[in-house]
């Protein structure tokens, strides 16, 4: 077993975990952070997305062990002072979400992507968002709630 | 009706937890549960000779590991055959685990419960089974016509064999009215594997109160009524005792509504036995492997027609791949053939379908269900009349249709439902017209001859269907608004992603006049609601919302017949408005529903505000009467069923343009249309939510998804890697447009709407494809390698 600190979502969370703990597994079930979601546990639907220092991964192909004393931000994190953040809004706005299973993995990939390009063309966000599964949308309401996280982003004050 | 939300954009109640990760899916409960996981078939067809469980049981961790020879009586048996047919004459289920025979890759042997999963998969890793290999029969053609059998007591491998057969107007037989045709046409199509594939896969999630003797069981299905009713008589336990709940759910799209799956009996048996917590999570790979699949079919289809293109005669034999196992019937082969004849009134039809086993993962109901397939005969069918006629596409489907006055249509047959299937309604030359102009038909030519001259390819398709959908028999709903003036309402089926959390509230803010903030709605919890079928069949918004709807009629007309007596009124001068019962035109002569609800309940200990406030209305009543009278009950709360006649019939056509590429055969949708008639619609984002995705599943089906299954039975590419599911940058944005033809058969005028988006699709894009290319598109998906194939074999 080996004794880890993460800082997930701004705070530093104590853990004991054998090294082939999954970082998904050791959020969800050793932090209770269950807005995390498993798909596919190979990397390729993108559920299991979190920021890791502000970039995302996949936490399903990632050692818990190996992220030690870093910040991990997960969908339970993207809200400031209980009021969602423009992206989580977005999506409620623009019905980018059915079942909501794959969800929490937009949320923190759409977060990272418009931090990056806050104001992404349609070719941007489809390539943005083209390593994330979703089967209840068709996307096309995804792709709106990027959009409208952008513009809502933009209101935001400084 | 004053609080008017339905028809409304009203914005979805459940995202609110969904998108901050407060949403409760199976694996999110029962944190301190064991972990309960399988030991797998890795042969497609073999006899279990040695199970040697040694190695494992060192484990530090272990807590239990069953096979079949550990279950008792009722878990034992195999598994029920949910919906028998007299045309499967040799049904087969499987044992929750196998019992000496396994018949596909995947199938349950042994079941391990441990401290944690990775203990448990450990475990299973470390027990050693012994088998004797038989040879696997494997692909439609040669099971039909292999001297291996999946199951030696079915002889040729057929499970079912059905034939249907509806005379033109004369009497005549397809037979004979192809016979007297001026033109033919003989061919074969065919349709490969995809399957549902739900983001969340199944999961079981047990607790046994030893002190109640009570089991409560969470399940990720489609139908938590029917999963209580096979766990307690699986385990012979009263019915009262056990209690299922459908949690937040990710995705179903038909494989959930199976039922019960071998995890949902063995672990509340097992959870039972060790009186512990358990819960199972079913991993990607066993979703591939040990779930269900969809849609194989080789079809057989001659057709006899006249010069204007309108079918005299249509016969088509099918074979349908139904898997190792059959506990689903054979709804999915008979939906097949009779929604095939989709908006068209044809002369004489004669359908005849064989339901074949083979080595592989059982076949029950995808999105659509069968629907896509018949959809794909029909539309080739008309795509291949009007170009051996010469004519316009759309012409010949328009010479097909039945009118808009020739409702209600019998087509002659017997629907999944076993009733008659007779259309309710539908205007099908408007929602051609309304296509056309959406994808601009008529303008194509031109468009593809710009393109042509610029190097590129283009083609355009289309495609009609007609969807039965809200199949009974029956659902309900329970309301009660209690002394806060809170609205509970309740339902039995369960919810899968469709927001109807959201458009349940609608109709209840709409039927009671409250404010939708007041109305909360609980699915899928047999603690709440007992009687249910579950949600399936494009079902929920038609059965649910008509049984809420009844269900509110019964208690605001209650709430009418108190406030009256406290206001000294007539019923009928009251109305609710904003959840306040007044007299019409008189505001000031007003009691608010909480202050009714209180009243409906003579037991009035002052519990509340409301309760205080209420007995300024309370009457000293009559000495001579009991405090509730006869066929009166307290409470302000009511319930109501739903059931249909029969199914009412959605439908819709969809046009794509595509693009080829003359090089590679890369294959791109550059334009998708959409008309779509559900009746009324009670959300029309939802409805737009629901094509948009049941298009991206048709888009999947048509150009990427299929189950590759080798010689061996093994599952080629039973993971994401390598079972291609469209991502955003596969999907087409989609145009829709709509037309409400109301259902004639229902209080709400509605249809159902989830299942529709992903019907045509196949047969539009092969549509497109071929016309594109100049040669017959009769396979289905289509790669660029294919195409490419394709190519060479056909000159141009």
């Amino acid at each position: 077993m080996h004794d880890i600190t993460l800082y997930v979502n701004g705070i530093p969370r104590e853990v004991s975990v054998p090294a082939r703990r999954l970082l998904s597994d050791c959020l969800r079930h050793d932090l209770g952070l269950t807005g995390t979601h498993v798909g596919c546990e190979h990397g390729v639907c993108g559920a299991c997305t979190v920021l890791l220092d502000g970039e995302p991964v996949r936490s399903c192909l990632t050692f818990a062990v190996t992220v030690a004393g870093r910040e991990i931000t997960t969908v339970e994190g993207l809200a400031t002072d209980g009021r969602p953040s423009p992206v989580q809004r977005a999506f409620a706005e623009c019905h980018g979400l059915q079942c909501g299973f794959c969800t929490p993995g937009f949320l923190c990939t759409t977060t990272a992507f418009l931090r990056e390009n806050p104001a992404p063309t349609e070719e941007e966000v489809l390539e943005g968002i083209s390593g994330n599964l979703c089967r209840c949308t068709g996307y096309q309401n995804i792709i709106k709630s990027v959009h409208r996280a952008a513009e809502l982003l933009a209101e935001e004050p400084t | 009706m004053t609080t008017k939300l339905f028809g409304e954009p009203v914005r979805r109640r459940e995202d609110a937890r969904l998108v901050s990760g407060e949403g409760r899916f199976l694996d999110d409960l029962g944190q301190q549960a064991l972990a309960a996981a399988f030991v797998r078939s890795p042969h497609a067809h073999a006899r279990i000779t040695s199970i040697d469980v040694d190695a494992a049981l060192e484990v530090a961790g272990l807590v239990a590991i069953y096979t079949w020879e550990d279950l008792p009586a009722g878990v034992a048996e195999p598994l029920p055959l949910l919906i028998p047919h007299p045309a499967l004459t040799h049904g087969r289920t499987a044992y929750p685990l196998a019992r000496d025979i396994v018949r596909h890759v995947g199938e349950p042997i042994v079941m391990v419960v441990a401290r944690d999963r990775y203990l448990a998969e450990d475990i299973c890793s470390l027990i050693e089974i012994g088998y004797e290999y038989f040879k696997p029969v494997v692909g439609l053609e040669e099971a039909v016509s292999s001297t291996h059998l999946v199951h030696q007591d079915v002889p040729g491998n057929v499970g079912a064999h059905l034939v249907q057969e509806v005379p033109s107007a004369g009497g005549q037989s397809a037979a004979e009215a192809i016979a007297a045709a001026p033109h033919t046409l003989a061919f074969r199509l065919d349709i490969e594997r995809s399957a549902c594939m739900p983001l969340e896969g199944k999961g079981v999630y047990a607790r046994w109160d030893a002190d109640d003797e009570s089991l409560r069981v969470y399940s990720s299905t489609q139908t938590s009524t029917s999963v209580r009713m096979a766990i307690a008589a699986k385990l012979g336990l009263p019915l009262p005792k056990v209690e299922v709940i459908a949690p937040d759910v990710g995705g179903g799209f038909g494989v959930k509504i199976v039922h019960p799956w071998p995890e949902e009996v063995l672990v509340p048996w097992a959870a039972r036995l060790l009186n512990q917590e358990i819960k199972w999570t079913e991993d990607r790979r066993e979703h591939f492997i040990s779930s269900a699949h969809e849609r194989a079919q080789i079809q057989h289809v001659q057709v006899g027609f006249d010069d204007a293109g309108r079918v005299l005669g249509l016969s088509v034999e099918i074979l349908h791949d139904h898997g190792a196992y059959t506990p689903y019937g054979i709804i999915v082969p008979i939906i097949t053939s009779t929604q095939l004849l989709g908006p068209y009134r044809i002369g004489a039809y004669r359908v005849e379908f064989s339901s074949i086993y083979t080595n592989t993962v059982q076949v029950t109901p995808y999105r659509g269900a069968g629907r896509p397939q018949g959809v794909f005969c029909m539309e080739r069918t008309m795509d291949k009349i009007a170009q051996k006629l010469g004519l316009d596409r759309a012409d010949v489907r328009a010479a097909n249709f039945i009118q808009p006055d020739q409702f209600p249509y019998d087509q002659g047959l017997i629907f999944q439902d076993g009733r008659p299937l007779i259309y309710d309604s539908g205007d099908y030359p408007e929602s051609l017209r309304k296509l056309k102009d959406l994808i601009g038909w008529d303008e194509f030519p031109a468009l593809r001859e710009s393109a042509r001259a610029e190097g590129r390819r283009l083609g355009i398709g289309l495609g009609c269907y007609v969807e039965g959908t809200g199949v009974g028999p029956y659902e309900g709903g329970h309301i009660q608004i209690t002394s806060d003036g809170r609205v509970h309402v309740s339902t039995g089926l369960t919810s899968q992603g469709q927001g109807h959390e959201t458009v349940f509230a609608q109709i209840a803010a709409t039927e009671l006049g409250v404010p939708i903030e007041r109305v909360s709605v609980v699915t899928g919890d047999t603690r709440r609601f007992g009687y249910a079928v579950g949600t399936f069949a494009s079902r929920a918004a038609v059965m649910s919302g008509n049984a809420i709807a009844l269900a509110c009629r019964k208690v605001r007309e209650k709430a009418l017949r108190v406030a009256a007596d406290a206001l000294e009124a007539d019923p009928r001068d009251l109305e609710i408005t904003d959840g306040v019962v007044h007299v019409v035109g008189s505001p000031a002569a007003s009691i608010p529903l909480a202050t009714v609800a209180v009243l409906s309940n003579p037991l009035r200990y002052a519990f509340d505000e409301e309760a205080k406030r209420a007995t300024q209305f309370a009457t000293t009543g009559s000495m001579d009467r009991p405090p509730v009278a006869e066929g009166e009950e307290p409470g302000l709360e009511g319930k109501g069923y739903y059931s249909p006649i029969r199914s009412t019939f959605a439908s819709g056509m969809h046009a794509a343009i595509v693009e080829t590429d003359p090089e590679t055969a890369e294959i791109r949708i550059l334009r998708y249309a959409v008309v779509h008639d559900c009746g009324k619609m009670i959300n029309p984002m939802l409805v737009e939510g629901q094509i948009h995705g049941g298009v991206a599943q048709g888009v999947g089906g048509a150009l990427y998804e299929k189950m590759v299954y080798d010689e061996h039975g093994q599952l080629l590419n039973a993971s994401f890697m390598d079972f291609l599911m469209p991502y955003a940058t596969e999907i087409p944005h989609i145009e829709t447009d709509h037309l409400e033809t109301p259902s004639p058969l229902n209080p709400l005028g509605i249809k159902g709407a989830g299942e529709a988006g992903v019907i045509p699709v196949s047969a539009v894009i092969a549509a497109a494809i071929e016309d594109a290319e100049g040669f017959p598109i009769d396979r289905m998906p289509i790669s660029p390698s294919d195409l490419y194939d394709l190519r060479l074999r056909s000159p141009r």
